[in-house]
């Protein structure tokens, strides 16, 4: 489907750019886009830094092995052949609490230290695994009860309740959480071949 | 008080972590500078791994949008979505959301202001922002930090979690706010 869509965004934006206002912008936007990408990537180096850093004390200390062990239980249904004290367990779970409380920052280093773990178990090296697909289905939905940002932006503009978006956006992204697990269950089973 | 007690916990929650981690380690007997260098040295690598990937999704991203057909796909949408009870001025932040954070940032500040907070579209906005994360980035971040290029069946999965997400923020904003 990733194949499908890119072409499409593509081939989209040059019969549409050609059409409208001549093909020339493409060129420009081609250069943009590339620009734009390691932009982000040097401007994550920082802070990804920093709490990679934090984890290996984390880890070092026993203290994502006591997290991962306390917690488990609550997330282990979902991710069949990773044992309870495995690192990735671990840092899935630092992920998933880090996006809890709205620590965007905090987040992404736990969640890509957790796929590295994650691929040390994959049988397949350049294919996701099954357990990968549902760690990723339950991030995107982003399961979420302290839309800081939001709220922040709210106060900004003069909101006179800026927290009585936080009922609706644990209620939607509950909801979004529940559907993408239950979407995954069922293309996992189809997959059938592989469980880890 | 909601807002009081997220507020505390949004505002503690990393100089706790930045403290406690550390701490603990040392109670512990790790040698936390050390350790910490060893961890942080891998920020470097990882980032750049995630370069190829980026360059591929931002590209798309950028020609799709600078030509025009980002806004004629939500100019296609906004009658049907109309109907279903999605105010115009909602709309392209619903399709914008999955592909880009920062963009979709800006356009639920500029509905803030423009319709005021407290609005239907204002709480409904906020609600949107609030409820999914940048799918697109993110598939393409984690499994690109790793090298794998077949994803299988994840996107769909992750699209159909987004748009559970949108029609529950219309339900629940018509619901509890009215509008």
């Amino acid at each position: 489907m990733v194949n499908v869509v890119w072409l499409i965004l593509l081939l989209g934006g040059i019969v549409t750019s050609a059409w409208s206002h001549g093909v020339g912008s493409v060129t420009q936007a081609v250069v943009n886009g590339s620009e734009k990408a390691v932009e982000v990537a040097f401007g994550f180096i920082g802070i990804m830094s920093l709490w990679l850093g934090l984890a290996k004390i984390a880890e070092a200390s026993g203290l994502m092995r006591a997290l991962a062990r306390t917690m488990a239980p609550l997330v282990s249904r979902l991710f069949p052949g990773i044992p309870a004290d495995h690192p990735a367990m671990g840092n899935m779970l630092m992920n998933m609490a880090a996006n809890l409380l709205g620590m965007g920052g905090a987040a992404t280093p736990f969640g890509l230290k957790a796929m590295q773990e994650l691929q040390a178990l994959n049988p397949v090296k350049d294919r996701a695994s099954a357990n990968m697909i549902t760690f990723l289905a339950i991030n995107t939905a982003s399961i979420n009860l302290v839309p800081a940002t939001v709220i922040a932006l709210r106060v900004a503009a003069g909101s006179r309740h800026p927290a009585e978006i936080v009922g609706p956006t644990i209620f939607a992204t509950s909801v979004a959480a529940v559907v993408a697990i239950a979407a995954d269950r069922v293309f996992r089973r189809r997959g059938g071949d592989d469980q880890v | 008080m909601v807002t009081g007690w997220i507020e505390v916990l949004s505002t503690w929650a990393v100089p706790f972590l930045v403290g406690f981690i550390p701490l603990y380690g040392w109670l512990r007997g790790v040698k936390v500078y050390e350790t910490f260098v060893e961890g942080a040295s891998e920020g470097f690598r990882m980032a750049i791994q995630m370069i190829p990937f980026l360059v591929g999704i931002l590209v798309a991203l950028s020609v799709f949008e600078s030509s025009g057909a980002f806004d004629a796909v939500i100019h296609w949408l906004s009658r049907p979505l109309g109907h279903l009870g999605v105010p115009a001025a909602v709309v392209p932040l619903m399709l914008v959301r999955p592909l880009s954070g920062g963009a979709a940032l800006g356009i639920t500040t500029g509905l803030l202001h423009r319709y005021g907070p407290d609005s239907f579209i204002g709480r409904l906005a906020s609600t949107l922002q609030s409820s999914t994360d940048t799918t697109f980035y993110v598939i393409t971040l984690y499994f690109g930090s790793v090298g794998i290029r077949n994803i299988r069946y994840a996107l769909t999965v992750a699209l159909l979690g987004d748009l559970a997400g949108f029609v529950a923020a219309v339900y629940i904003c018509h619901r509890l706010f009215g509008g």
